[in-house]
Protein backbone atom coordinates (compact mmCIF):
# COMPACT_ATOMS: atom_id res chain seq x y z
CA UNK A 1 0.00 0.00 0.00
CA UNK A 2 2.79 2.39 1.09
CA UNK A 3 4.60 1.58 -1.78
CA UNK A 4 1.63 1.74 -4.25
CA UNK A 5 0.95 5.73 -2.82
CA UNK A 6 4.91 6.63 -3.31
CA UNK A 7 4.58 4.96 -6.87
CA UNK A 8 1.32 7.43 -7.41
CA UNK A 9 2.90 10.52 -6.24
CA UNK A 10 5.84 9.71 -8.02
CA UNK A 11 3.79 9.50 -11.24
CA UNK A 12 1.64 12.51 -10.47
CA UNK A 13 4.80 14.97 -10.28
CA UNK A 14 6.12 13.44 -13.65
CA UNK A 15 2.43 14.68 -14.95
CA UNK A 16 2.75 18.13 -13.73
CA UNK A 17 6.13 18.86 -14.50
CA UNK A 18 5.04 17.92 -17.95
CA UNK A 19 2.27 19.87 -17.79
CA UNK A 20 4.34 22.96 -16.93
CA UNK A 21 6.78 22.06 -19.73
CA UNK A 22 3.96 22.43 -22.07
CA UNK A 23 2.67 25.56 -20.68
CA UNK A 24 6.35 27.19 -20.60
CA UNK A 25 6.66 25.29 -24.56
CA UNK A 26 2.58 27.33 -25.04
CA UNK A 27 3.71 30.61 -23.67
CA UNK A 28 7.03 30.57 -25.92
CA UNK A 29 5.08 29.90 -29.07
CA UNK A 30 2.91 32.77 -28.38
CA UNK A 31 6.13 34.76 -27.47
CA UNK A 32 7.56 33.81 -30.99
CA UNK A 33 4.53 34.81 -32.42
CA UNK A 34 4.19 37.81 -31.35
CA UNK A 35 7.66 39.03 -32.30
CA UNK A 36 7.16 37.13 -36.30
CA UNK A 37 3.91 39.86 -36.50
CA UNK A 38 5.71 43.18 -34.86
CA UNK A 39 7.33 44.15 -37.94
CA UNK A 40 3.64 44.66 -39.00
CA UNK A 41 2.46 46.14 -36.35
CA UNK A 42 5.11 48.67 -35.76
CA UNK A 43 4.90 49.58 -39.51
CA UNK A 44 0.99 50.36 -39.59
CA UNK A 45 1.57 51.92 -36.21
CA UNK A 46 4.03 54.26 -37.65
CA UNK A 47 2.79 54.84 -41.02
CA UNK A 48 -0.55 55.82 -39.34
CA UNK A 49 1.15 58.34 -36.37
CA UNK A 50 3.49 60.51 -39.17
CA UNK A 51 1.09 60.05 -42.26
CA UNK A 52 -2.37 60.14 -41.22
CA UNK A 53 -1.59 63.89 -40.62
CA UNK A 54 -1.03 64.51 -44.86
CA UNK A 55 -4.12 62.54 -45.60
CA UNK A 56 -7.40 64.73 -46.73
CA UNK A 57 -9.06 65.47 -49.54
CA UNK A 58 -6.37 67.38 -51.37
CA UNK A 59 -4.25 64.60 -51.04
CA UNK A 60 -6.36 62.48 -53.50
CA UNK A 61 -7.27 65.31 -55.92
CA UNK A 62 -3.92 67.18 -56.16
CA UNK A 63 -0.81 66.29 -57.73
CA UNK A 64 2.58 66.39 -56.18
CA UNK A 65 3.96 69.84 -54.79
CA UNK A 66 7.16 70.66 -55.95
CA UNK A 67 9.70 71.18 -53.46
CA UNK A 68 9.70 75.22 -53.12
CA UNK A 69 5.90 74.96 -52.38
CA UNK A 70 6.70 72.39 -49.28
CA UNK A 71 9.65 74.69 -47.94
CA UNK A 72 7.49 77.51 -47.70
CA UNK A 73 4.70 75.35 -46.04
CA UNK A 74 6.91 73.73 -43.45
CA UNK A 75 8.81 76.76 -42.86
CA UNK A 76 5.19 78.41 -41.79
CA UNK A 77 4.39 75.38 -40.06
CA UNK A 78 1.70 74.08 -41.92
CA UNK A 79 1.22 70.34 -43.72
CA UNK A 80 2.48 70.14 -47.18
CA UNK A 81 0.28 70.89 -49.47
CA UNK A 82 -0.47 68.58 -52.53
CA UNK A 83 -0.96 64.82 -52.91
CA UNK A 84 -0.56 61.77 -55.12
CA UNK A 85 -3.47 62.28 -57.46
CA UNK A 86 -0.71 62.23 -61.06
CA UNK A 87 0.50 58.69 -58.50
CA UNK A 88 -2.88 57.66 -58.03
CA UNK A 89 -3.89 57.93 -61.93
CA UNK A 90 -0.85 56.52 -63.28
CA UNK A 91 -1.11 53.44 -60.81
CA UNK A 92 -4.51 52.83 -61.79
CA UNK A 93 -3.95 53.51 -65.42
CA UNK A 94 -0.55 51.12 -65.77
CA UNK A 95 -2.42 48.60 -63.73
CA UNK A 96 -5.50 48.27 -65.68
CA UNK A 97 -3.59 48.41 -68.76
CA UNK A 98 -1.46 45.19 -67.69
CA UNK A 99 -4.78 43.48 -66.15
CA UNK A 100 -6.23 43.56 -69.70
CA UNK A 101 -3.30 42.25 -71.29
CA UNK A 102 -2.24 39.38 -68.18
CA UNK A 103 -5.66 38.25 -67.33
CA UNK A 104 -6.90 36.90 -70.51
CA UNK A 105 -3.84 35.53 -71.96
CA UNK A 106 -3.01 34.12 -68.36
CA UNK A 107 -6.13 32.28 -67.49
CA UNK A 108 -6.37 30.86 -71.11
CA UNK A 109 -2.40 29.61 -70.74
CA UNK A 110 -4.00 28.11 -67.24
CA UNK A 111 -6.90 26.04 -68.90
CA UNK A 112 -4.46 25.14 -71.45
CA UNK A 113 -2.20 23.86 -68.57
CA UNK A 114 -4.69 21.85 -66.65
CA UNK A 115 -6.26 20.35 -69.43
CA UNK A 116 -3.26 19.20 -70.93
CA UNK A 117 -1.38 18.07 -67.75
CA UNK A 118 0.96 15.44 -69.02
CA UNK A 119 1.77 16.58 -72.31
CA UNK A 120 5.63 17.91 -73.45
CA UNK A 121 4.42 21.79 -74.51
CA UNK A 122 2.26 21.90 -71.30
CA UNK A 123 5.40 21.22 -69.44
CA UNK A 124 7.62 23.73 -71.01
CA UNK A 125 5.32 26.43 -70.98
CA UNK A 126 4.91 25.58 -67.04
CA UNK A 127 8.03 25.39 -66.18
CA UNK A 128 8.67 28.78 -68.30
CA UNK A 129 5.96 30.43 -66.27
CA UNK A 130 7.55 29.03 -62.81
CA UNK A 131 11.13 30.57 -64.01
CA UNK A 132 9.37 33.64 -64.89
CA UNK A 133 8.26 33.99 -61.48
CA UNK A 134 11.67 34.13 -60.26
CA UNK A 135 13.26 36.41 -62.48
CA UNK A 136 14.04 39.97 -60.51
CA UNK A 137 11.19 42.45 -61.35
CA UNK A 138 13.88 45.35 -62.16
CA UNK A 139 15.30 42.62 -65.12
CA UNK A 140 11.61 43.26 -66.69
CA UNK A 141 12.06 46.58 -66.49
CA UNK A 142 15.14 46.07 -68.22
CA UNK A 143 13.69 44.01 -70.54
CA UNK A 144 10.27 46.61 -71.12
CA UNK A 145 12.73 49.55 -71.32
CA UNK A 146 14.24 47.39 -74.25
CA UNK A 147 11.69 46.62 -76.43
CA UNK A 148 9.04 49.23 -75.67
CA UNK A 149 10.34 52.29 -74.57
CA UNK A 150 13.93 52.15 -76.80
CA UNK A 151 12.02 50.37 -80.00
CA UNK A 152 7.80 51.37 -80.01
CA UNK A 153 7.10 54.76 -77.89
CA UNK A 154 10.59 56.34 -78.41
CA UNK A 155 10.41 57.51 -74.68
CA UNK A 156 9.72 56.44 -71.21
CA UNK A 157 5.52 55.80 -71.47
CA UNK A 158 2.62 53.92 -68.94
CA UNK A 159 2.61 51.61 -71.97
CA UNK A 160 6.45 50.26 -71.66
CA UNK A 161 5.35 50.63 -67.28
CA UNK A 162 2.37 48.03 -68.29
CA UNK A 163 4.08 45.57 -70.13
CA UNK A 164 6.32 44.92 -67.56
CA UNK A 165 3.78 45.32 -64.82
CA UNK A 166 1.90 42.53 -66.98
CA UNK A 167 5.02 40.03 -67.41
CA UNK A 168 4.71 40.11 -63.62
CA UNK A 169 1.39 39.04 -63.56
CA UNK A 170 1.50 36.56 -66.34
CA UNK A 171 2.91 33.91 -63.96
CA UNK A 172 0.96 34.82 -60.97
CA UNK A 173 -2.56 34.24 -62.85
CA UNK A 174 -1.15 30.93 -65.03
CA UNK A 175 -0.48 29.03 -61.97
CA UNK A 176 -3.96 30.38 -59.43
CA UNK A 177 -5.94 29.45 -62.60
CA UNK A 178 -4.36 26.04 -63.26
CA UNK A 179 -4.47 25.22 -59.75
CA UNK A 180 -8.07 26.78 -59.32
CA UNK A 181 -9.10 24.49 -62.47
CA UNK A 182 -7.18 21.49 -61.77
CA UNK A 183 -9.29 21.15 -58.17
CA UNK A 184 -12.86 21.05 -59.90
CA UNK A 185 -13.71 17.21 -59.76
CA UNK A 186 -13.58 15.10 -63.68
CA UNK A 187 -17.34 14.56 -63.05
CA UNK A 188 -18.67 18.03 -63.43
CA UNK A 189 -17.05 18.09 -66.57
CA UNK A 190 -18.73 14.56 -66.87
CA UNK A 191 -21.80 16.07 -66.34
CA UNK A 192 -21.48 18.44 -69.24
CA UNK A 193 -20.11 16.45 -71.73
CA UNK A 194 -23.49 13.90 -70.85
CA UNK A 195 -25.38 16.77 -72.45
CA UNK A 196 -23.65 17.34 -75.13
CA UNK A 197 -22.26 20.57 -74.48
CA UNK A 198 -19.49 21.43 -76.67
CA UNK A 199 -15.64 21.26 -75.54
CA UNK A 200 -15.45 25.07 -75.35
CA UNK A 201 -18.93 25.75 -73.75
CA UNK A 202 -17.98 23.45 -71.04
CA UNK A 203 -14.69 25.47 -70.34
CA UNK A 204 -16.71 28.75 -70.45
CA UNK A 205 -19.93 27.81 -69.09
CA UNK A 206 -18.56 25.38 -66.62
CA UNK A 207 -15.01 25.08 -65.74
CA UNK A 208 -14.31 29.29 -65.27
CA UNK A 209 -18.07 29.94 -63.21
CA UNK A 210 -17.21 26.90 -60.50
CA UNK A 211 -13.84 28.17 -60.32
CA UNK A 212 -14.75 31.76 -60.70
CA UNK A 213 -13.44 32.34 -56.63
CA UNK A 214 -10.20 30.95 -57.61
CA UNK A 215 -9.65 32.61 -60.25
CA UNK A 216 -10.33 36.31 -59.12
CA UNK A 217 -8.48 35.64 -55.86
CA UNK A 218 -5.55 34.71 -58.38
CA UNK A 219 -5.81 38.27 -60.48
CA UNK A 220 -6.56 40.48 -57.40
CA UNK A 221 -3.29 38.89 -55.50
CA UNK A 222 -1.33 39.80 -58.91
CA UNK A 223 -2.77 42.99 -58.61
CA UNK A 224 -1.84 43.41 -55.02
CA UNK A 225 1.63 42.42 -55.93
CA UNK A 226 2.09 44.84 -59.11
CA UNK A 227 0.64 48.12 -57.27
CA UNK A 228 3.85 48.48 -55.11
CA UNK A 229 6.11 47.35 -57.88
CA UNK A 230 8.74 50.47 -58.12
CA UNK A 231 11.91 49.32 -59.70
CA UNK A 232 10.66 48.00 -63.34
CA UNK A 233 8.58 51.41 -62.98
CA UNK A 234 11.79 53.57 -62.67
CA UNK A 235 13.34 52.23 -65.79
CA UNK A 236 10.07 52.41 -67.89
CA UNK A 237 7.03 54.80 -66.58
CA UNK A 238 9.31 57.23 -65.25
CA UNK A 239 7.35 59.47 -63.51
CA UNK A 240 5.34 62.46 -64.07
CA UNK A 241 4.35 66.04 -62.05
CA UNK A 242 1.39 66.21 -63.73
CA UNK A 243 -1.96 63.73 -64.35
CA UNK A 244 -1.42 61.60 -67.38
CA UNK A 245 -3.35 59.11 -69.26
CA UNK A 246 -1.56 59.16 -72.42
CA UNK A 247 -0.11 56.20 -72.61
CA UNK A 248 2.59 56.93 -74.63
CA UNK A 249 3.97 59.22 -72.50
CA UNK A 250 6.23 59.31 -69.06
CA UNK A 251 3.73 58.39 -66.16
CA UNK A 252 3.89 58.51 -62.23
CA UNK A 253 2.19 56.11 -60.02
CA UNK A 254 2.32 55.74 -56.37
CA UNK A 255 5.31 53.94 -55.41
CA UNK A 256 7.65 55.93 -58.14
CA UNK A 257 6.24 59.11 -56.08
CA UNK A 258 6.89 57.59 -52.82
CA UNK A 259 10.57 57.22 -54.22
CA UNK A 260 10.73 60.47 -55.52
CA UNK A 261 9.53 62.21 -51.83
CA UNK A 262 12.11 60.33 -50.47
CA UNK A 263 14.83 61.41 -52.55
CA UNK A 264 13.50 65.02 -51.68
CA UNK A 265 14.26 66.54 -48.14
CA UNK A 266 11.45 69.14 -48.16
CA UNK A 267 8.68 66.56 -49.57
CA UNK A 268 9.96 63.45 -46.77
CA UNK A 269 6.70 63.82 -44.88
CA UNK A 270 4.82 62.86 -47.84
CA UNK A 271 6.40 59.55 -48.18
CA UNK A 272 4.84 58.13 -44.97
CA UNK A 273 1.01 58.83 -45.89
CA UNK A 274 2.13 58.28 -49.69
CA UNK A 275 3.19 54.45 -48.31
CA UNK A 276 0.11 54.54 -45.63
CA UNK A 277 -2.49 54.74 -48.20
CA UNK A 278 -0.68 51.89 -50.32
CA UNK A 279 -0.65 50.09 -48.06
CA UNK A 280 -3.96 50.53 -47.23
CA UNK A 281 -5.11 49.81 -50.80
CA UNK A 282 -3.30 46.57 -50.79
CA UNK A 283 -4.49 45.86 -47.52
CA UNK A 284 -8.26 46.22 -48.17
CA UNK A 285 -7.94 44.07 -51.56
CA UNK A 286 -6.49 41.34 -49.69
CA UNK A 287 -9.28 41.61 -47.30
CA UNK A 288 -11.61 41.28 -50.34
CA UNK A 289 -9.80 38.59 -51.45
CA UNK A 290 -10.51 36.65 -48.35
CA UNK A 291 -14.28 37.59 -48.66
CA UNK A 292 -14.27 36.39 -52.08
CA UNK A 293 -12.22 32.84 -51.29
CA UNK A 294 -14.63 32.29 -48.22
CA UNK A 295 -17.76 33.11 -50.24
CA UNK A 296 -17.19 30.76 -53.17
CA UNK A 297 -16.31 27.61 -50.40
CA UNK B 1 -17.03 -20.73 -71.81
CA UNK B 2 -20.54 -21.35 -72.73
CA UNK B 3 -21.83 -17.99 -72.98
CA UNK B 4 -26.19 -17.52 -73.25
CA UNK B 5 -27.17 -14.56 -74.71
CA UNK B 6 -31.08 -13.67 -75.50
CA UNK B 7 -31.86 -12.33 -78.46
CA UNK B 8 -34.30 -9.50 -77.88
CA UNK B 9 -36.96 -8.64 -80.53
CA UNK B 10 -37.60 -5.10 -81.60
CA UNK B 11 -34.51 -3.85 -79.56
CA UNK B 12 -34.50 0.12 -79.20
CA UNK B 13 -30.75 -0.40 -78.97
CA UNK B 14 -28.27 -2.65 -80.59
CA UNK B 15 -25.04 -3.29 -79.79
CA UNK B 16 -23.01 -5.21 -82.18
CA UNK B 17 -19.52 -6.68 -81.94
CA UNK B 18 -18.69 -3.39 -79.93
CA UNK B 19 -14.53 -3.62 -78.20
CA UNK B 20 -13.28 -0.45 -76.36
CA UNK B 21 -9.85 -0.02 -75.60
CA UNK B 22 -7.84 2.39 -73.34
CA UNK B 23 -4.22 1.18 -74.32
CA UNK B 24 -3.46 -0.62 -77.35
CA UNK B 25 -3.95 -4.10 -77.49
CA UNK B 26 -5.55 -3.89 -74.22
CA UNK B 27 -9.38 -3.97 -74.31
CA UNK B 28 -11.74 -2.91 -71.60
CA UNK B 29 -14.77 -4.06 -73.48
CA UNK B 30 -14.17 -7.26 -75.66
CA UNK B 31 -16.68 -7.86 -78.63
CA UNK B 32 -19.54 -7.73 -77.10
CA UNK B 33 -22.95 -7.81 -78.62
CA UNK B 34 -26.53 -7.72 -77.93
CA UNK B 35 -29.62 -5.55 -78.03
CA UNK B 36 -32.18 -3.92 -75.61
CA UNK B 37 -35.52 -4.29 -74.96
CA UNK B 38 -37.51 -0.86 -74.78
CA UNK B 39 -38.89 0.05 -71.96
CA UNK B 40 -37.30 -2.10 -69.95
CA UNK B 41 -34.69 -2.08 -67.06
CA UNK B 42 -31.40 -3.63 -67.88
CA UNK B 43 -28.49 -3.83 -65.43
CA UNK B 44 -24.77 -4.97 -66.03
CA UNK B 45 -23.25 -6.67 -62.99
CA UNK B 46 -20.18 -8.05 -62.64
CA UNK B 47 -17.26 -7.32 -60.81
CA UNK B 48 -15.02 -4.59 -60.41
CA UNK B 49 -13.02 -3.68 -63.33
CA UNK B 50 -15.02 -6.32 -65.21
CA UNK B 51 -16.02 -2.90 -68.03
CA UNK B 52 -19.32 -2.14 -67.03
CA UNK B 53 -18.51 1.73 -67.44
CA UNK B 54 -16.79 1.44 -70.52
CA UNK B 55 -19.55 -0.06 -72.36
CA UNK B 56 -22.32 2.28 -70.44
CA UNK B 57 -20.17 4.84 -71.87
CA UNK B 58 -19.49 3.85 -75.43
CA UNK B 59 -23.39 3.78 -75.47
CA UNK B 60 -23.49 7.40 -75.60
CA UNK B 61 -19.84 7.80 -77.38
CA UNK B 62 -18.90 9.75 -74.00
CA UNK B 63 -15.14 7.51 -74.91
CA UNK B 64 -14.82 10.21 -78.49
CA UNK B 65 -13.76 12.96 -75.99
CA UNK B 66 -10.70 11.21 -75.02
CA UNK B 67 -8.32 11.16 -78.17
CA UNK B 68 -6.81 7.95 -76.36
CA UNK B 69 -9.67 5.42 -76.42
CA UNK B 70 -10.19 3.45 -79.47
CA UNK B 71 -13.94 1.81 -80.20
CA UNK B 72 -14.55 -1.14 -82.33
CA UNK B 73 -18.14 -2.39 -83.60
CA UNK B 74 -21.29 -0.30 -84.47
CA UNK B 75 -24.09 0.58 -82.12
CA UNK B 76 -27.63 1.48 -83.31
CA UNK B 77 -30.07 3.32 -82.07
CA UNK B 78 -33.87 2.77 -83.61
CA UNK B 79 -31.70 0.86 -85.81
CA UNK B 80 -29.48 3.83 -87.10
CA UNK B 81 -26.01 3.94 -86.49
CA UNK B 82 -25.30 6.23 -83.41
CA UNK B 83 -21.76 7.50 -84.94
CA UNK B 84 -24.16 8.88 -87.61
CA UNK B 85 -26.40 10.80 -84.95
CA UNK B 86 -24.75 14.51 -83.69
CA UNK B 87 -23.47 14.18 -80.09
CA UNK B 88 -25.50 17.11 -78.73
CA UNK B 89 -28.73 14.77 -80.60
CA UNK B 90 -27.26 11.52 -79.38
CA UNK B 91 -26.87 12.84 -75.77
CA UNK B 92 -30.00 14.21 -75.92
CA UNK B 93 -31.59 10.83 -76.95
CA UNK B 94 -29.61 9.02 -74.35
CA UNK B 95 -29.29 10.95 -71.39
CA UNK B 96 -26.53 9.44 -68.48
CA UNK B 97 -26.87 10.04 -64.49
CA UNK B 98 -23.52 8.86 -62.39
CA UNK B 99 -22.40 6.96 -59.86
CA UNK B 100 -21.70 10.30 -57.44
CA UNK B 101 -24.30 13.04 -57.50
CA UNK B 102 -22.73 16.15 -59.90
CA UNK B 103 -24.97 18.97 -59.94
CA UNK B 104 -23.57 22.02 -61.23
CA UNK B 105 -22.41 23.31 -58.28
CA UNK B 106 -23.07 27.26 -59.62
CA UNK B 107 -26.22 26.81 -60.57
CA UNK B 108 -29.91 27.03 -58.85
CA UNK B 109 -32.13 24.06 -58.81
CA UNK B 110 -33.99 25.23 -61.59
CA UNK B 111 -31.26 26.18 -63.88
CA UNK B 112 -29.58 22.36 -63.31
CA UNK B 113 -32.76 20.97 -64.17
CA UNK B 114 -32.45 23.07 -67.93
CA UNK B 115 -28.55 22.79 -67.75
CA UNK B 116 -29.06 21.06 -70.83
CA UNK B 117 -30.87 23.63 -72.60
CA UNK B 118 -28.71 26.41 -70.96
CA UNK B 119 -25.28 25.15 -71.46
CA UNK B 120 -25.80 24.07 -75.45
CA UNK B 121 -27.09 28.04 -75.85
CA UNK B 122 -30.75 26.34 -76.40
CA UNK B 123 -33.40 29.13 -76.40
CA UNK B 124 -36.72 28.65 -75.12
CA UNK B 125 -39.18 30.29 -73.56
CA UNK B 126 -39.55 31.39 -70.38
CA UNK B 127 -43.07 29.60 -69.79
CA UNK B 128 -41.74 26.33 -71.49
CA UNK B 129 -38.93 26.31 -69.26
CA UNK B 130 -41.11 26.33 -66.07
CA UNK B 131 -43.39 23.76 -67.53
CA UNK B 132 -39.70 21.75 -68.26
CA UNK B 133 -38.65 21.93 -64.95
CA UNK B 134 -41.89 21.48 -62.96
CA UNK B 135 -42.52 18.67 -65.23
CA UNK B 136 -39.20 16.78 -64.50
CA UNK B 137 -39.16 17.65 -60.53
CA UNK B 138 -42.51 16.28 -60.79
CA UNK B 139 -41.55 12.74 -62.75
CA UNK B 140 -38.40 12.28 -60.14
CA UNK B 141 -41.02 13.08 -57.44
CA UNK B 142 -38.46 16.13 -56.17
CA UNK B 143 -41.09 18.53 -56.78
CA UNK B 144 -42.78 18.79 -53.75
CA UNK B 145 -39.52 18.67 -51.83
CA UNK B 146 -37.93 21.79 -53.68
CA UNK B 147 -40.67 23.84 -55.15
CA UNK B 148 -40.05 26.91 -52.71
CA UNK B 149 -35.77 26.91 -53.48
CA UNK B 150 -36.44 26.44 -57.09
CA UNK B 151 -33.19 28.91 -56.98
CA UNK B 152 -31.24 27.85 -54.21
CA UNK B 153 -28.03 26.07 -55.46
CA UNK B 154 -28.31 22.60 -55.52
CA UNK B 155 -25.65 21.66 -54.09
CA UNK B 156 -27.75 22.21 -50.81
CA UNK B 157 -29.59 18.99 -51.09
CA UNK B 158 -28.60 15.86 -49.90
CA UNK B 159 -26.99 13.26 -51.70
CA UNK B 160 -30.60 11.34 -52.73
CA UNK B 161 -31.92 14.14 -53.97
CA UNK B 162 -29.03 15.68 -55.63
CA UNK B 163 -29.08 12.17 -57.73
CA UNK B 164 -33.03 12.67 -58.16
CA UNK B 165 -32.12 16.43 -59.05
CA UNK B 166 -29.29 14.48 -61.73
CA UNK B 167 -31.74 12.36 -63.28
CA UNK B 168 -34.74 15.20 -63.55
CA UNK B 169 -31.60 17.14 -65.28
CA UNK B 170 -31.52 14.36 -68.13
CA UNK B 171 -35.10 13.66 -68.19
CA UNK B 172 -35.63 17.62 -69.06
CA UNK B 173 -35.06 16.31 -72.30
CA UNK B 174 -37.28 13.97 -72.68
CA UNK B 175 -34.59 10.69 -73.57
CA UNK B 176 -34.72 7.81 -75.33
CA UNK B 177 -32.64 5.85 -72.63
CA UNK B 178 -31.34 6.95 -69.73
CA UNK B 179 -27.77 5.03 -68.52
CA UNK B 180 -26.53 4.69 -65.04
CA UNK B 181 -23.53 4.20 -63.54
CA UNK B 182 -23.98 2.55 -59.91
CA UNK B 183 -26.46 5.50 -59.30
CA UNK B 184 -27.26 4.77 -55.92
CA UNK B 185 -23.56 3.41 -54.68
CA UNK B 186 -22.96 7.00 -52.69
CA UNK B 187 -26.28 6.58 -51.27
CA UNK B 188 -27.74 5.72 -47.97
CA UNK B 189 -30.65 2.63 -48.18
CA UNK B 190 -33.69 4.58 -47.77
CA UNK B 191 -32.21 7.41 -50.79
CA UNK B 192 -31.32 3.87 -52.65
CA UNK B 193 -34.73 2.61 -52.16
CA UNK B 194 -36.49 5.73 -53.52
CA UNK B 195 -34.18 5.72 -56.56
CA UNK B 196 -35.24 2.08 -56.93
CA UNK B 197 -38.69 3.15 -57.41
CA UNK B 198 -37.86 5.83 -59.30
CA UNK B 199 -36.42 3.66 -62.08
CA UNK B 200 -39.63 1.43 -61.75
CA UNK B 201 -41.82 3.86 -62.70
CA UNK B 202 -39.46 5.60 -65.42
CA UNK B 203 -39.43 2.90 -67.52
CA UNK B 204 -43.17 3.21 -68.18
CA UNK B 205 -41.49 6.20 -70.64
CA UNK B 206 -38.11 5.30 -70.87
CA UNK B 207 -35.46 2.74 -71.35
CA UNK B 208 -33.02 2.27 -68.67
CA UNK B 209 -29.72 0.83 -68.74
CA UNK B 210 -28.37 0.27 -65.21
CA UNK B 211 -25.00 -0.81 -64.37
CA UNK B 212 -25.16 -1.90 -60.44
CA UNK B 213 -22.60 -3.92 -59.04
CA UNK B 214 -25.36 -4.46 -56.49
CA UNK B 215 -27.10 -8.32 -57.15
CA UNK B 216 -30.10 -7.74 -54.96
CA UNK B 217 -30.45 -4.43 -56.51
CA UNK B 218 -30.40 -5.95 -60.01
CA UNK B 219 -32.72 -8.80 -58.61
CA UNK B 220 -35.14 -6.25 -57.31
CA UNK B 221 -36.09 -4.05 -60.18
CA UNK B 222 -34.65 -5.26 -63.44
CA UNK B 223 -36.15 -7.12 -66.54
CA UNK B 224 -32.91 -8.39 -68.09
CA UNK B 225 -29.45 -8.69 -66.91
CA UNK B 226 -26.23 -8.81 -68.37
CA UNK B 227 -22.99 -10.60 -66.31
CA UNK B 228 -19.73 -9.31 -68.13
CA UNK B 229 -16.46 -10.70 -67.20
CA UNK B 230 -13.12 -9.73 -67.75
CA UNK B 231 -14.26 -7.53 -70.29
CA UNK B 232 -16.84 -10.35 -72.21
CA UNK B 233 -20.33 -10.19 -72.21
CA UNK B 234 -20.62 -14.07 -70.28
CA UNK B 235 -24.41 -14.13 -69.89
CA UNK B 236 -27.34 -12.36 -70.43
CA UNK B 237 -31.07 -13.34 -70.11
CA UNK B 238 -34.57 -12.76 -68.17
CA UNK B 239 -33.03 -11.08 -64.76
CA UNK B 240 -35.56 -14.01 -63.27
CA UNK B 241 -34.04 -16.47 -65.37
CA UNK B 242 -30.63 -15.47 -65.18
CA UNK B 243 -30.76 -15.83 -61.48
CA UNK B 244 -32.66 -18.74 -60.82
CA UNK B 245 -30.77 -21.10 -63.32
CA UNK B 246 -27.59 -19.04 -64.53
CA UNK B 247 -26.48 -21.03 -67.41
CA UNK B 248 -22.77 -19.94 -67.13
CA UNK B 249 -20.15 -21.55 -64.12
CA UNK B 250 -18.77 -17.93 -63.67
CA UNK B 251 -22.30 -16.11 -63.33
CA UNK B 252 -23.70 -18.84 -60.71
CA UNK B 253 -20.21 -18.39 -58.69
CA UNK B 254 -20.78 -14.71 -59.28
CA UNK B 255 -24.42 -15.32 -58.25
CA UNK B 256 -23.44 -16.95 -55.12
CA UNK B 257 -20.68 -14.92 -53.63
CA UNK B 258 -17.94 -16.98 -54.31
CA UNK B 259 -15.98 -13.86 -56.06
CA UNK B 260 -16.76 -10.22 -56.61
N1 LIG C 1 -9.38 5.99 -68.01
C1 LIG C 1 -8.84 4.74 -68.06
N2 LIG C 1 -7.60 4.55 -68.52
C2 LIG C 1 -7.05 3.33 -68.58
N3 LIG C 1 -7.68 2.20 -68.20
C3 LIG C 1 -8.94 2.31 -67.73
C4 LIG C 1 -9.58 3.59 -67.62
N4 LIG C 1 -10.82 3.41 -67.10
C5 LIG C 1 -10.94 2.09 -66.90
N5 LIG C 1 -9.83 1.41 -67.27
C6 LIG C 1 -9.61 -0.04 -67.21
O1 LIG C 1 -10.60 -0.69 -67.95
C7 LIG C 1 -11.12 -1.80 -67.26
C8 LIG C 1 -12.61 -1.68 -67.12
O2 LIG C 1 -12.91 -0.58 -66.28
P1 LIG C 1 -14.39 -0.13 -65.95
O3 LIG C 1 -15.18 -0.12 -67.21
O4 LIG C 1 -14.32 1.13 -65.19
O5 LIG C 1 -14.88 -1.31 -65.01
P2 LIG C 1 -16.16 -1.38 -64.06
O6 LIG C 1 -17.02 -0.22 -64.30
O7 LIG C 1 -16.80 -2.69 -64.39
O8 LIG C 1 -15.64 -1.43 -62.66
C9 LIG C 1 -10.38 -1.88 -65.96
O9 LIG C 1 -9.38 -2.86 -66.08
C10 LIG C 1 -9.79 -0.53 -65.77
O10 LIG C 1 -8.56 -0.62 -65.13
MG1 LIG D 1 -17.54 1.40 -63.00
Amino acid sequence: MEILLKYKKIQTDGFSFRLAKNKVFFCFMIFMSMIAISPVIFIIAKLIIKGIRQINLDFFYNVAPNTLEAMTAIANGEIIPGGIANGITGSILMVLLASVMAIPAGILTGIYLSENQDKLFANIIRNISEILQGVPSIVLGIISYLWIVINITKGFSAFAGSISLAIMMLPLIIKSTEETLKMIPLTIKEAAMSLGVPYHKIIFKVLLPTGMGGLLTGILLAISRVLGETAPLMLTALGSSVINFDVTKPTSAVPLLIWEFYNDPNLLDLVWSSSLFLMGFVLILNIIVKRIAKKYN
Amino acid sequence: MNKAIIDIKNPVLTIENLSVSYEKGKYAVKDVSAGVKKNSITAIMGPSGCGKSTLLRAINRMHELYPSIQTLGKIYLDNKDISSIPSIKLRQKIGMVFQRPNPFPTMSIYDNVIAGYKLNGTRIKRSKKDKIVEKSLCDVVLWDEVKDSLHKRGTFLSGGQQQRLCVARTLAFQPEIILMDEPTSALDPIATAKIEDLLTELKKKYTIILVTHNMSQAARISDFSMFMYLGELIEYGKTKELFTNPVNKKTEEYLTGKFG
